[in-house]
């Protein structure tokens, strides 16, 4: 999973979600493509993604994969970021009593997954109650 | 393109935990079982669905793999791979092989040996049939994503933690009528509430299971068919195919699955039939709000009603449209790349008139839905004796 | 003149009460709280590390700065628990705040005054005119040997400062930095935890050194303790800062506003710089700030600083200090605190 290329290229994603934005419709892709699926342009720009969203719908993983059993039971969310983008992300630091469709979010850095006790560490976005 | 019937339908004995059986082997058994009930030797062609031997077992390269130990050499073989469509994803591979006249007999297996790997290993390589850097990095999980599709479908319907049990319960007590079902018994609504919680809202009892597990069936010209077989022909009345988002936060609608939908409409119009000319259906109930939502994608029932309808008995055994009588994937198993041939299977004998103590009566026209993913690619299939 | 141009804070969420973890150990919870002067301490959550916090508070900074991090010359993060011992935290907390590439970096290490050890290097940076602007922050999530004193203190938080020349917004008047070989905390390549030389690590090691920073600096600056609003020293806990403060000639009140160890415990690297965004959170135009870190090994850095009058137009633009440590907090008990901090022998 975090192979160092794979994880490297997709930091300008992870650490300052960076999207590519049509340049012909204006669609917004994050991640950003290489061709449009709305209008099959190829020319996009860079842009980046609102810090602030509301919750789309979430769960809690209480059957995780290993490599999150420190933080099982942790929950999850599609967050609908200001300007219409949506992501997955975990939603931290939010008790689940809270959690509900419409809450408020910001995102916030964190290390999301660490490659055994000797491998490379990998970060990205979270969301957390604004 | 020409009229293709299934000849002959096979599984391996049973599905479950088979540890003293290899990926070749359950494939070979279930693939002799169909050759036997198709009453041929030899065929020209295979296809082979399987969405990741890579991972859960290391082997690639099934399509020489099968042929072989199948004593097919020199047919032409591929595997098919559409994640948890890959078994329907084959067939219709087959289907066009055949209808196209590129070849006259096919053999069309699924398979999937789940249980070589460990419980972490079997969840990672199923993650792969979701977006690996932007949701499973993320520790999504195949059950939290269709957990994120029940809340917003509960959200927005209103459908509730029971109608979801419904599912699970009317899935098992179909089940308990098949032998070769992985966990042939009934279960309760109340057993569905108390099992240990995996994903807010899905519990144990709401996910389909890992097993090992394999189907195939045979497919030729309808003339040949009729040739052939002293049994009731099954003709593909239409074969469809239909894609959407791989990752579901990219979906407009979380409460909906598109792929589904698209394949179904193309299906309906290719088979000239409507939604209430199905008798009987094989739908993908990988988790149990899967069920509830392809039910309306399918139109079999209207959008958002889903829920009511396991919990009315509408899709029972004995009711209007009884789906899954298989027991679907939760009952029956889910080996993934065989449960889309499986489908076939059951809907081939359920027309045939075969299935015994699941018999839906009279059933002329039969519906197949597989789907990969939470819903990335779906296929769709109607069959009519004919 | 060069100086503070944007600051920001970090805290995790989490806290675990002196009683929690005196109940494991079978200690005397009242009298710990007492002599220690401390209630309860910060813990990182499992997905957080130095990294993370550094981020968080250097995002504040930014909003404060009000600056393009492109212009940012050189990102340093000064802490004992950086999560690589070989690749800078600097590295992936310039990429986070787009920084990079045009920049330079390097980690810290100072014990717990890595953090101004930074901050003094970025300043000469600034000063010098080879850089325009210079991130400098001082995180920990440092580590307590279980059922050591220091188990009780031992904390996480962040506090990030940009240094430049223009719209300043606490002037550098003074630096100064005493330091001497005084083994009286360390930790060894390869070890787990530090260790540490008991009250050793008192007068000769914290209070000399302090005192050769805070009197070193007055005499070059031609003060007295009198001429300070606030004074922020090292925390390693509640009673040291008002001891050392007392011995100079400081008073309560001017220690109190910087002094967060009570309810936060010992960040480390982020101790007294912490303590300087709770000053800065409140202080008025004009204002001067003595800052006094302090180091094992051992070392105090020292700096002088008059807030201008851009201390208003920046304070709000991101959560005051105090803010992040008294609300949204969640206590947790001893189990989950050793789960958190990886205290659990788990199988390969």
């Amino acid at each position: 999973m975090a192979n160092p290329a794979r994880y490297w290229r997709e930091i300008p994603q992870r650490y300052r979600l960076e999207a590519g934005k049509c340049k012909t419709c204006g669609t917004v892709f994050f991640p950003p493509r290489l061709v449009c699926a709305q209008c099959r342009s190829r020319s996009f720009e860079t842009v980046r993604l609102s810090d602030q969203g509301t919750l789309v719908t979430y769960t809690v993983i209480r059957v995780g994969p290993s490599q999150f059993a420190d933080q099982t039971p942790y929950a999850v969310g599609i967050v609908e970021l200001d300007g219409g983008v949506r992501i997955t992300a975990q939603i931290a630091d939010c008790d689940f009593e809270k959690l509900a469709v419409g809450l408020r979010l910001r995102v916030e850095f964190r290390r999301i997954q660490k490659q055994g006790e000797a491998g490379i560490l990998c970060y990205g976005y979270k969301c957390v109650p604004a | 393109m020409r009229d293709v019937a299934v000849l002959g339908v096979g599984l391996n004995s049973k599905w479950g935990e088979l540890w003293e059986m290899s990926l070749r082997d359950i494939f070979v058994e279930a693939a002799l079982n169909a050759l036997d009930d198709a009453g041929v030797d030899r065929v020209d062609s295979i296809v082979v669905g399987c969405m990741t031997s890579g991972l859960f077992v290391g082997q690639e390269h099934l399509g020489s793999l099968m042929s072989d130990y199948l004593g097919m050499n020199p047919a032409a073989a591929t595997r098919v791979e559409s994640a948890c469509a890959s078994g329907g994803a084959a067939f219709r591979q087959g289907f066009l092989e055949v209808a196209s006249g590129a070849a006259d007999i096919v053999l069309v297996g699924g398979v999937e040996k789940m249980t070589d790997v460990g419980g972490d290993e079997a969840t990672y390589a199923l993650s792969a049939a979701s977006d690996m850097e932007y949701e499973a990095y993320h520790g999504i999980t195949f059950p939290g994503l269709y957990a994120l599709i029940a809340r917003a479908h509960m959200h927005r319907f209103g459908t509730t933690r029971e109608q979801l049990a419904h599912v699970a319960v009317k899935n098992h007590r179909h089940g308990a009528r098949n032998p070769a079902a992985q966990y042939p018994y009934e279960i309760t609504v109340e057993d569905v509430l108390a099992s240990v919680m995996v994903a807010d809202p899905l519990r144990v009892l709401d996910c389909s299971p890992i097993t090992d597990g394999a189907a195939a069936a045979v497919l030729c010209p309808v003339e040949t068919a009729r040739k052939l077989s002293k049994k009731p022909v099954v003709k593909v009345l239409a074969s469809a195919q239909a894609s959407s988002t791989i990752a579901l936060h990219s979906r407009k609608d979380l409460t909906w699955f598109e792929s589904t939908a698209e394949a179904a409409q193309k299906a309906y119009r290719m088979a000239g039939k409507r939604p209430e000319d199905i008798d009987v259906a094989e739908v993908h109930d990988c988790f149990t709000i899967a069920e509830i939502v392809v039910l309306e994608a399918l139109g079999l029932v209207e959008r958002g009603k889903g829920g009511q309808a396991a919990e009315s008995g509408m899709t029972a055994l004995g009711g209007k449209i009884p789906v899954n009588t298989s027991g679907g994937l939760k009952s029956k198993g889910h080996p993934v790349g065989a449960t889309g041939v499986a489908q076939v299977v059951e809907i081939a004998r359920q027309l045939r008139g075969e299935s015994g103590a699941r018999q839906v009566e009279g059933a002329r026209v039969g519906l197949t839905q597989n789907m990969g993913g939470t819903g990335g690619s779906s296929v769709v299939h109607i069959f009519e004796t004919v | 003149m060069a100086g503070i141009i944007g600051y920001g804070a970090y805290i995790p969420r989490y806290r675990i009460k002196v009683e929690e973890i005196a109940k494991i150990w079978g200690a005397d919870a009242p009298n710990y709280k007492r002599g220690l002067g401390l209630e309860e301490k910060s813990v990182p959550g499992p997905d957080q590390d130095t990294i993370t916090m550094s981020v968080e508070a250097a995002k504040k900074a930014l909003r404060r700065a009000g600056i393009d991090p492109r212009e940012i010359g050189a990102v340093y993060v000064g802490s004992e628990s950086h999560p690589y011992a070989v690749k800078p935290s600097g590295t992936v907390l310039a990429e986070a705040i787009g920084a990079t590439p045009d920049v330079h970096s390097a980690s810290f290490e100072f014990a717990c005054k890595a953090g101004t050890e930074a901050m003094f290097v970025c300043l000469c940076q600034v000063e010098s005119g080879r850089i325009k602007y210079g991130l400098a922050v001082g995180a920990d999530t440092s580590q307590g040997a279980p059922g050591d004193a220091l188990e009780y203190s031992t904390a996480a938080g962040a506090a990030a400062f940009i240094f430049g020349r223009d719209h300043v917004v606490a002037e550098v008047d003074e630096t100064y930095s005493f330091m001497t070989d005084t083994p009286d905390f360390w930790r060894r390549e390869y070890q787990h935890y530090p260790r540490h030389a008991g009250r050793f690590t008192g007068e000769p090691a914290y209070f000399k050194h302090i005192r050769g920073a805070a009197q070193g600096i007055m005499k070059k600056a031609g003060l007295q303790p009198k001429d300070f609003h606030y004074v922020v020293f090292h925390q390693p806990n509640g009673k040291f800062p008002l001891n050392v403060g007392r011995q100079l000639g400081f008073t309560r009140e001017q220690i109190e506003t910087g002094r967060l160890v009570p309810k936060l415990g010992n960040t480390y690297s982020g101790s007294s710089p912490m303590g300087l965004t709770a000053v800065l959170d409140v202080a008025r135009p004009g204002d001067r700030i003595l800052l006094v870190s302090y180091g094992s090994g051992a070392g105090s850095d020292a700096f002088i600083f008059t807030v201008t009058g851009r201390i208003d137009e920046v304070r709000d633009k991101a959560e005051h200090t105090r803010a992040l440590l008294d609300g949204h907090k969640v206590y947790i008990d001893y189990g989950t605190y050793a789960k958190y901090r990886g205290k659990i022998l788990k199988a390969e």
